[in-house]
C-alpha cells in the first residue's frame, strides 16, 4: 500500500481515478455527480436506487432523489451556509514554482466578474528578511479554522462552512467593515461605490459564486464552491500554468494541481508546508511550500504591466531592476 | 421656613429665567451658523447615500476614517461624564452643583451624537435592522449596541431625575411665561410637589442611578476599547486597551467639560456661581488624568518599541515617519502641555487651565486618530498597491463636513437644552441652603470667597 501510494507518477490509473476527488462519488454513467446532501429535512425517499463507484473503488448504493442531478443548479444563500457533506478543503501553493504568471489573478477576476484592481486572489512579493531572496507570494482567503472574520460579524453575513470554507452572504452583509479591520491577511474587499455589473441579475446571487457582488457589502475569496460541487479546481488552481496550485480534501488527504496528484500529508511533511502567520492561530487552511530549489529567477516575475511591477517597488530587487532597464534604455 | 423655600424657589426662576428666553443677536447669528454647518453636513450625508462609500477617503486598507475616531471621542466623552457626574453625586462632592448639569447634559448629548458616526461608517444603512433580525452575540459589534444602548437609556433616565425638581420649580413659577412652556413643564414634572417624601425618594432613586450610571459607564468603555483590541491587529491587539480608554475617556471628558464651563460662564455672565475654585479642581482632576493618560500612553509604545516585533516596529515606523508631527502633537505636546500648566499653581488660572483643556482635546482626538488609521495603513502584509487613497487615507471634505455637523449638532442641542432648563440646577442651590440651615458650621465651597 505504502509503495502504491509513493509510485503515484507510474499509475496512471489511480491518477485517473483521483482525479475525481473532488466529487465524492464518481458516476458509473460518467457524469460527475455529487451527493448534495443538503439539508436533513430534504431528504426523502423515492425508492429509486443508483449504484455509483466511490473513488476508492467501493459500490455503493444510494437513493436516487440524494443525487444532485444538476450540479450547476443555483445554490441560495442558505444552502450556501451548509457546506458540502464529509469535506474538508484545503489548498496548497507551492512557492518554488511560481513566477507571476498571474494567470490565476485573471482568471478569478474573468469568473468572479471583477474588476481590474479587485483581486480576490493576490500575488505579492516577499521578502522574509533582508538577506533572503524575495520570492512571489499567491495569496487567496486562507479560509481558517479559527476565522476572526466570522468571529467578529454582527449578523452572520459571514460564515464557517462544515467543509472548512469560509464564505461570505452579502444579501445579509450590512457593509460595518468589521470583518475586514479583523483579517491579519488583508484577504477582504469592500464594494465602495456603484457598479453597473452589480444590476446584472442574469445570474441569481449565490454566495458560492459571489456574483453579482453589491455596493456597500464585502467580498472575498470563495474557494469556488460552484466549481466543487461539480468535482471541478478552483478557477485559480486550474488556470495556473506552473502547477503551482494544488487543491483538495484534507479527508481524503489528496490534493491535486490538474496535472498531479498527491497525498496531502506526504506534501507538507516532505516539502516543509507551513502557514503563513502561523503564529496568530487563525489555523489557515491554505498552506505554502517554501520557495526551495525554484524553478524559475525572480526576474522572470517581472515581465507584467507597468502598473503591476509598480505595486512592488518597496522590494528592493525590483528597484534595481528598473534602474537596469533604464540605464539599458 | 417653608413660605422661605417657596419664596427663594421664585427668587431663582427670576434670576434664571432670562437666560431660558434669552435671544442677542449673538446667539441668533451663531444658532444660524451652527444651523448652516448642520444643513452643510446633511448635504454630505446625503451625497454619501446616493454615490456610496466612494466619496469618502476609506479604502480597502484604511476601512474606517475619521467616523470611527469621532465615533470613539464622542462615545468616550459621553462615558466619562457619566462617570464623573456619577462620582459628583454619590460622593456629594461639596462644589459638584454648578457643574453636575453641564456634566450630565455632555453626557446624553454625546451619547445620542457618537453613534450616528458609527452609522456613517456603514455600508449598507438599508438593512441596519440585520442587527437585531440575525444578531450573533459572539460579535462585540452586538456587545456594543447593547452597552451603548443600555447606557443612552441609564442616562437618559438620570438626566430626567436630576431635571425633575426644576422642572417643577419652573412649572409653579412661570406666570410670565409662554403657553406651550408651561405645558411642557406640567407635563415633564410629573406631578412632582417637593414634598419630604417625594424629595428624599428622588433624592434615592437618583443616588441609586448614579452608582449603576458609573458601572454602566466601565462596562461600555471596555466594550468599546474590545472592538480594537481583540483584533490580531498590532496596534490594537493590546491587554491595556480598555483602561487605556477609560483614561482617555476621562481626559477628554474632563476637557469638553473645562471648556463648556468657561464659555458658559463667560456667555451668561455666571461668575458667582461657576468661580475659580471650579477651575481649579477640574484643572486638579485633569492633571491627575494627564498624567495617568501619559503613563499609558508611554507604556503602549514604549513595551512595542522595546520588545520590537517585526509588526510593530512596521507600525511604529509609520508613526514616526509619516505622522510625526501629529504623534508629536497627540503625545507629548497634548500630554505634556496641560501637566505643565496645572502642575504649578501660579499657571492656574481660568483662562490657562481652559488653554490647557484645548489643547487636552485637540490632542486626544489626533490620538485616537493615530491609534485607527496607522494601524489599518500597516497590516501584516505589507500594502502592495499603486493607487495613492488605497496606500495611505486622507479624509475628504465629506467626512469633515460630517464630522463638524456633529459638533455644530453637539453645541446647537445643548444650547437648545440651555433655553428649557437652566444650566445652575435651582434645586441643588435650594438643597445646599436647606443643608446650611441645619449644620451652619459646615464648610463649603460657596463660602470660600
Amino acid at each position: 500500500m505504502e509503495n502504491d501510494m509513493t509510485n503515484k507518477k507510474d499509475n496512471n490509473r489511480r491518477k485517473f481515478l483521483k482525479l475525481g476527488l473532488m466529487s465524492s462519488v464518481t458516476a458509473v454513467t460518467g457524469a460527475s455527480l455529487l451527493a448534495n446532501l443538503a439539508s436533513e429535512e430534504e431528504l426523502k425517499s423515492s425508492g429509486e436506487k443508483i449504484r455509483l463507484l466511490t473513488p476508492d473503488g467501493k459500490v455503493v448504493e444510494v437513493d436516487a432523489d440524494n443525487i444532485n442531478n444538476y450540479p450547476e443548479a443555483h445554490i441560495t444563500p442558505a444552502e450556501s451556509r451548509k457546506g458540502i457533506p464529509n469535506r474538508s478543503f484545503v489548498m496548497v501553493i507551492d512557492l518554488a514554482k511560481c513566477k507571476n504568471a498571474r494567470n490565476c489573478v485573471e482568471s478569478c477576476q474573468k469568473a468572479h466578474k471583477l474588476d481590474h484592481h479587485e483581486e480576490f486572489m493576490k500575488v505579492q512579493l516577499i521578502q522574509d528578511n533582508e538577506e533572503g531572496s524575495p520570492y512571489w507570494f499567491p495569496k487567496p482567503c486562507f479560509h481558517c479554522d479559527e476565522p476572526p472574520c466570522v468571529t467578529v460579524c454582527p449578523t452572520g453575513a459571514t460564515f464557517k462552512r462544515d467543509d472548512g470554507i469560509v464564505l461570505i452572504d452579502n444579501d445579509r452583509c450590512i457593509g460595518c467593515k468589521f470583518c475586514i479591520t479583523s483579517c491579519p491577511y488583508s484577504a477582504r474587499q469592500f464594494n465602495w461605490g456603484h457598479k453597473a455589473k452589480y444590476d446584472d441579475t442574469s445570474q441569481p446571487y449565490s454566495p458560492e459564486t459571489s456574483v453579482p457582488a453589491a455596493e456597500g457589502t464585502v467580498m472575498k475569496c470563495d474557494f469556488c464552491p460552484d466549481l466543487l460541487r461539480e468535482g471541478k479546481l478552483p478557477h485559480c488552481a486550474k488556470a495556473c500554468p506552473m502547477g503551482v496550485i494544488y487543491f483538495g480534501d484534507k479527508n481524503e488527504d489528496i490534493v491535486t494541481n490538474g496535472e498531479e496528484t498527491v497525498r496531502f500529508s506526504e506534501l507538507i511533511k516532505d516539502r516543509a508546508g507551513y502557514r503563513h502567520l502561523e503564529h496568530l492561530g487563525t489555523k489557515p487552511n491554505v498552506y505554502y511550500l517554501p520557495a526551495v530549489n525554484r524553478q524559475f529567477p525572480l526576474e522572470r516575475g517581472f515581465d507584467v504591466e507597468e502598473e503591476i511591477l509598480e505595486r512592488y517597488k518597496d522590494v528592493p530587487e525590483v528597484q534595481e531592476f528598473k534602474n537596469q532597464n533604464k540605464t539599458e534604455l | 421656613m417653608d413660605v422661605d423655600i417657596v419664596s427663594r424657589k421664585r427668587e431663582l426662576v427670576k434670576e434664571f429665567s432670562p437666560m431660558l428666553g434669552k435671544s442677542t443677536p449673538f446667539s441668533k447669528i451663531s444658532i444660524g451658523l451652527l444651523v448652516l454647518i448642520i444643513l452643510i453636513g446633511l448635504v454630505a450625508f446625503v451625497l454619501q447615500v446616493l454615490k456610496g462609500h466612494e466619496i469618502t477617503g476609506m479604502r480597502d486598507n484604511v476601512v474606517w476614517g475619521i467616523y470611527i475616531i469621532n465615533f470613539i471621542f464622542f462615545v468616550c466623552l459621553s462615558y466619562s461624564g457619566a462617570f464623573i457626574s456619577g462620582i459628583l453625586h454619590f460622593f456629594k462632592t461639596p462644589w459638584k452643583n454648578s457643574v453636575s448639569r453641564i456634566v450630565e447634559i455632555i453626557t446624553v448629548l454625546s451619547l445620542i451624537i457618537g453613534p450616528i458616526f458609527i452609522l456613517l461608517c456603514i455600508g449598507r444603512l438599508d438593512r441596519l435592522h440585520y442587527l437585531f433580525i440575525y444578531p450573533r452575540i459572539q460579535s462585540p459589534i452586538t456587545w456594543d449596541i447593547i452597552a451603548i444602548i443600555t447606557d443612552l437609556i441609564g442616562c437618559f433616565i438620570y438626566l430626567y431625575l436630576t431635571f425633575i425638581p426644576d422642572l417643577a420649580m419652573l412649572r409653579d413659577n412661570s406666570e410670565g411665561a409662554s403657553n406651550w412652556r408651561r405645558k411642557l413643564y406640567k407635563f415633564l414634572a410629573i406631578g412632582y410637589q417637593d414634598t419630604l417624601t417625594q424629595r428624599e425618594t428622588l433624592h434615592k432613586i437618583t443616588r441609586t442611578m448614579s452608582a449603576m450610571i458609573i458601572v454602566l459607564a466601565i462596562v461600555a468603555y471596555t466594550v468599546l476599547a474590545w472592538i480594537f483590541s481583540l483584533t490580531l491587529q498590532p496596534g490594537w491587539n493590546s491587554t491595556i486597551f480598555a483602561p487605556y480608554f477609560i483614561i482617555a475617556g476621562l481626559y477628554s471628558g474632563v476637557g469638553v467639560i473645562i471648556i463648556s464651563m468657561y464659555i458658559i460662564r463667560k456667555y451668561f455672565k455666571l461668575d458667582h456661581y461657576i468661580r475659580k475654585i471650579h477651575f481649579i479642581g477640574a484643572g486638579i482632576v485633569l492633571l491627575v488624568i494627564s498624567l495617568l493618560f501619559g503613563y499609558f500612553t508611554f507604556s503602549e509604545y514604549f513595551s512595542r518599541w522595546f520588545s520590537h516585533k517585526v509588526q510593530d516596529i512596521n507600525l511604529l515606523n509609520t508613526l514616526f515617519n509619516k505622522y510625526f508631527w501629529e504623534f508629536i502633537f497627540a503625545n507629548y505636546i497634548g500630554v505634556l502641555v496641560p501637566i505643565a500648566i496645572l502642575f504649578f499653581k501660579k499657571f492656574r488660572t481660568i483662562k490657562s487651565i481652559t488653554f490647557a483643556a484645548v489643547i487636552a482635546v485637540l490632542g486626544l482626538w489626533l490620538n485616537r486618530y493615530l491609534i485607527v488609521v496607522p494601524t489599518l495603513e500597516t497590516p501584516y502584509i505589507p500594502i502592495q498597491d499603486t493607487r495613492p487613497e488605497f496606500i495611505h487615507y486622507s479624509a475628504t471634505w465629506i467626512e469633515w463636513a460630517l464630522s463638524f455637523a456633529g459638533i455644530a449638532a453637539f453645541i446647537l442641542f445643548f444650547i437648545l437644552i440651555m433655553r428649557l432648563v437652566p444650566i445652575i440646577p435651582m434645586s441643588g442651590i435650594i438643597d445646599y441652603e436647606r443643608e446650611q440651615k441645619k449644620h451652619p458650621k459646615a464648610l463649603t465651597q460657596n463660602r470660600k470667597k
